[in-house]
């Protein structure tokens, strides 16, 4: 037979390579076990509603009036849905053209464009400008599309922190370019140090390679920490020095367990440096309704916003975006109302704010009970979640944990994690998919499940990890700190 | 002319590009060198070795006063990716932005223009032109959007019954009910087992859920077969010209090449297995690797229905040649002349007895189309057959890059794939509903052709099928030169000027690709009815008076 279009050796080989754990092998293993009757927990993903978390009734209700327009017109729809939300649905239905089911402008609505943009006039205290706000869907399809503009080949490098979020990994192997990592220092809570960002650059152009861009995740995904003012200031001088356009996944800015590290958004820090930083810096961060106390994942909704972009090169973003006609609507509407949210005297205002605030402070005290349950498990150290999602503890694995992870042939995190899910069904994702120091393992939970279950989980995963530790750590050596 | 397709195709996309693209544009015809001074520099370890001890004596001095930036800024036409630059998308080109424009100015000054609105015949945007949704299909959704309400008595007052049932099946197969979950990134199961049954039902052969990949509209979908099909520029895809241009955008985009087919315009479009075999073979010899076959049916922008027999000769093409074939089958509702009928490729293969063994198939659909029209929602789907594991593996990875295509999107395309039955209370308003749309869209597409061909120098295809209309003009020589002398394609004149005396807006040819020295340009068939009789006659009144300009 004629050899096909799509055998195996023929396909494109940056698809191959790409990695993406947080869907992976203990994703796939979970999925089987939870056919099999096995009761899961997910905790791979940012996935909030899966796991419970009830949607904000306003937002649902705008939303579901846009879908059915029609029932605006029926004088029973009050009885069901409360004013300002029928107001609030004939406010977006006016700012489309052709309701949910008309391709909009590629760039997003304008006029929800707009409400991002004051949005961001109240959070920065800067104007900005709507036609340099791209609705997407979701804000991993952003990212794609920026990196996709960026990347020429296998010599432009993508400054990405060590550990990171696998969509910037799996993106960049797919549009063929570079990924040079900088590594977060553990024992510093995960800081960045601008001379190990130096470094990084200078090996890479030792390598050949152009560095181009270089990405933050602040809050972090996996690591949770919060950039301060001054590191965030320091990394746009870094970038302005190095003539590279800063990534900003600012996706978990609602996301924040502690008050003195406040978001502060690097639009803003940039903006405050004055000229020339303020006017030179190229700057595209990104958003989500995926995250926050939203957490509405399924929506796929979000937005990037470009600073100091050149106009041509916003025209080509432009017009890639224009292949894929437009964003779905819903979630460009869900995008309007999370940046324009109810004011103090909206009937629905006080039911939306006891929502939001109760998923809030919930996180919080989720986010301490996890942190302080890792740290009471034996050869597991964790720093505090102080934003994002997400908690990231480190495990030290006696050699006869690594060597058994060897002799089955697994990588020894992932192999940890598999017997942890096998014994307790709590599905994580192993510290090799975001990088980690080498010899040294950790494993990425999310702080969703309910917080009325988040004791028990902790003593399973503790009954777990200490037997696992009694069972491989006869000669009480450890893995590397 | 045909000949010389390898080249002569680049150019037929390359030239258009030129012309209906932005200004940004020219540049993509030169910067392969300021690239090359970009990345060789840093390849070489002597520039690179300067460049560092450039770094380190700017970082000394950096923590005070700012250093100027010692690259060039990493976002500028000059450095990016070229492959971008080269990619172009007509359908909402500079025609489009010109339209766009021109709203503007309406909005502000009132009639100061020669018409008072934009008709917007470039786009197959149903809802946008007033087509209302399909009522049932909307109920379902605002259900699943609020679920909260299901429950209380007064949902039973605004929202049918079955819609309510439906809503209650719906949310039953999200795990959880969770319709702000991120879902597998294939699609929720449930959701993929209703539209199994609904191509099974469709085609009499069965279908396998997990074939089955949800994605935000069908153009992703077409997106990750590129991404998996193209390695390189050696890679080639065969593509109908004309041919809707997600295919030669998303095709450079991914750096692969595009090996055009000409479909034959005096045969209503005819796609002949021979120029197939034809464009293969001269492809192969120029060193292209094909990897696939492109078959738009219905046609866009041509609106030619496939007859089974010419199917069942292009499946025996691909099997003997061992391509893979997209078939892009999201007009598959939009059929308007009793004498055709859409048959899917899967149901010619299965029925000429071809399995998976024999035959690497893709089907798109999409909610975007048929009666439907949600474009706004992003659903679809694209049906994978005939891949080994270890490739089926790869497309599930690439999904999961992205999580999940939205959700609302994904339960749109399982009730377009399992609409409401004989008996169900919404069946009768449902089916009033659609087939109100799918004559009236018939009605206007007859219209419009008849209106075409009554014009000088125009002819124009049957739109058997999908939405559009594609027709010829024969431009005098006179309009051509003037063309020329605007540094503008000819047709893109044409257009520019019909949209300048009008305000209705059509794509110009060379966006799809024409044999060359055939000039057409593509109209959907969507303004409201009520709107086509104006429409007839504007674009009557103008072509009267650019022949009386232009004659020869």
């Amino acid at each position: 037979m004629a050899p096909k279009g799509l055998d195996y050796e023929h396909l494109n080989e940056n698809v191959k390579k790409v990695q993406y754990a947080v869907r992976g092998e203990l994703y796939l293993r979970a999925s089987e076990l939870q056919k099999e009757g096995k009761k899961i927990i997910f905790t791979n993903v940012g996935n909030p509603h899966a796991l419970g978390q009830k949607p904000l009734t306003f937002p649902r209700q705008v939303v579901a009036l846009c879908q059915a327009p029609f029932l605006l017109d029926d004088p029973n729809v009050g009885l069901m849905f409360p004013a300002d939300a029928i107001a609030r649905a004939k406010h977006y239905l006016s700012l489309t053209s052709g309701g949910l089911g008309a391709y909009s402008d590629s760039r997003g609505i304008p006029g929800v464009r707009k409400e991002v943009a004051d949005f961001l006039l109240r959070r920065d205290g800067y104007p900005s400008d709507p036609e340099l706000i791209f609705l997407t869907d979701g804000a991993s399809k952003g990212v794609m599309q920026i990196l996709n503009t960026i990347i020429r080949g296998p010599n432009d490098g993508i400054l990405v922190p060590v550990p990171q979020y696998p969509l910037y990994s799996a993106a960049i192997s797919l549009f063929g370019g570079t990924l040079v990592p900088y590594y977060l220092e553990e024992t510093a809570n995960w800081g960045l140090d601008v001379n190990d960002l130096r470094n990084a650059v200078s090996q890479a152009q030792f390598k050949g390679i152009t560095v181009r861009a270089m990405v933050i995740i602040n809050p972090g995904n996996p690591t949770g920490q919060c950039l301060s003012e001054a590191n965030l200031s320091e990394i746009l001088r870094f970038c302005y020095q190095e003539g590279l356009v800063l990534l900003g996944d600012e996706v978990y800015q609602q996301n924040i367990y502690q008050d003195e590290r406040p978001f502060i958004s690097s639009k803003k820090v940039l903006m405050d440096m004055g000229p020339p930083y303020s006017k030179e810096v190229q700057l595209v961060s990104f958003h989500t309704v995926s995250k926050g106390y939203w957490g509405e994942c399924g929506q796929r909704g979000g937005y990037f916003e470009m600073t100091n972009i050149p106009p041509k090169s916003v025209d080509e973003i432009y017009k890639v975006a224009s292949i894929a006609l437009s964003p779905n609507v819903p979630a460009q509407i869900f995008m309007g109302l999370m940046v324009n949210p109810l004011k103090p005297g909206d009937v629905s205002y006080e039911q939306f704010i006891r929502e939001s605030k109760g998923i809030l402070e919930s996180l919080r005290k989720r986010a301490r009970i996890m942190t302080d349950g890792f740290n009471s498990c034996r050869n597991v150290v964790c720093n505090f979640t102080e934003g994002a999602m997400y908690s990231f503890p480190q495990i030290r694995l006696p050699p006869k944990a690594i060597e058994a992870a060897k002799s089955a042939g697994k990588v020894p995190d992932v192999f940890y994690c598999l017997k942890l899910l096998e014994a307790t069904g709590i599905s994580t994702v192993p510290g090799s998919g975001f990088g980690q120091k080498e010899g040294v393992f950790h494993l990425r939970t999310t702080i969703l499940p309910a917080e009325e279950d988040m004791p028990a989980i902790m003593e399973s995963f503790k009954k777990f990890n200490d037997g696992f530790m009694e069972q491989y750590e006869d000669t009480r050596g450890y893995s590397r700190m | 002319m045909r000949r010389s397709v390898i080249g002569g195709a680049k150019r037929t996309t390359t030239t258009t590009c030129l012309f209906l693209l932005n200004h940004a544009h020219h540049r993509s015809l030169l910067p392969p060198l300021h690239h090359r001074l970009d990345s060789s520099s840093s390849s070489s370890s002597a520039t690179a070795l300067l460049l560092l001890l450039r770094r380190l004596s700017s970082s000394s001095s950096s923590a005070s006063s700012p250093s100027p930036p010692n690259m060039p800024n990493p976002v500028s036409v000059q450095s990016i990716n070229p492959k971008v630059l080269k990619c172009e998308y007509a359908v909402r080109g500079e025609i489009v932005i010109l339209a766009q424009r021109l709203q503007e100015e309406l909005k502000a000054k009132p009639g100061s223009l020669p018409f008072d609105e934009i008709l917007y015949c470039n786009i197959g945007n149903p809802q946008s032109l007033g087509q209302l949704p399909i009522t049932f299909f909307r109920e379902v959704l605002a259900l699943c959007d609020h679920p909260a309400i299901l429950d209380k008595a007064e949902a039973q007052g605004l929202f049918s019954a079955d819609s309510i049932k439906r809503a209650w099946q719906i949310l039953d197969q999200i795990p959880g009910r969770a319709t702000g979950a991120y879902s597998h990134s294939q699609g929720i199961k449930g959701l993929r087992d209703t539209i199994a049954a609904g191509i099974e039902a469709r085609d009499g052969f069965p279908a396998n859920p997990n074939d089955l990949f949800l994605t935000d509209g069908a153009s992703p979908a077409v997106h990750m077969m590129m991404q998996l099909l193209i390695g390189s520029e050696k890679d080639g895809l065969l593509c109908p010209i004309p041919q809707y241009p997600l295919y030669s955008a998303s095709i450079a985009l991914h750096g692969g090449s595009l090996v055009p087919y000409y479909l034959d315009e005096e045969t209503g479009w005819g796609l002949e297995v021979s120029e197939l075999k034809k464009q293969l073979k001269e492809a192969r010899s120029k060193g292209i690797t094909v990897k696939a076959l492109v078959v738009i049916n219905p046609g866009n922008p041509t609106g030619q229905v496939l007859a089974e027999e010419n199917q069942r000769a292009i499946v025996e093409f691909c099997k003997q040649e061992g391509l893979v074939l997209l078939a892009d089958e999201v007009y598959q509702e939009n059929v308007y002349v009793p004498e055709k009928k859409f048959h899917s490729f899967k149901k010619v293969a299965r029925s000429m007895g071809y399995g998976d063994n024999d035959l690497c198939l893709v089907s798109f659909q999409s909610v975007s189309k048929g009666y439907h029209g949600e474009c706004g929602k992003r659903g679809g789907y694209m049906e994978v057959t005939g891949f080994s594991p270890e490739v089926r593996e790869q497309i599930y990875k690439l999904a999961s890059v992205n999580l999940c295509s939205n959700i609302s999107g994904q339960i749109l395309a399982s009730l377009v794939m399992s609409p409401p039955k004989v008996g169900d209370e919404s069946y009768e308003s449902y089916s009033a509903e659609k087939d109100g749309i799918l004559k009236s869209l018939a009605r206007r597409a007859k219209t419009l052709e008849d209106a075409f061909k009554s014009l000088e120098g125009i002819t124009c295809n049957k739109a058997e099928g999908a939405m559009y209309l594609f027709p010829r003009i024969k431009l005098p020589e006179k309009a051509i030169k003037a063309a020329e002398a605007a540094k503008t394609a000819p047709d893109l004149f044409y257009c520019r000027r019909l949209l300048n005396a009008t305000g209705v807006v059509v794509v110009p040819g060379s966006g799809f690709g024409q044999v060359p020295g055939t000039w057409h340009f593509r109209c959907t068939i969507l303004p409201q009815e009520d709107k086509i009789p104006a429409i007839v006659s504007r674009l009557t009144a103008f072509h009267k008076s650019f022949m009386d300009e232009y004659r020869n």
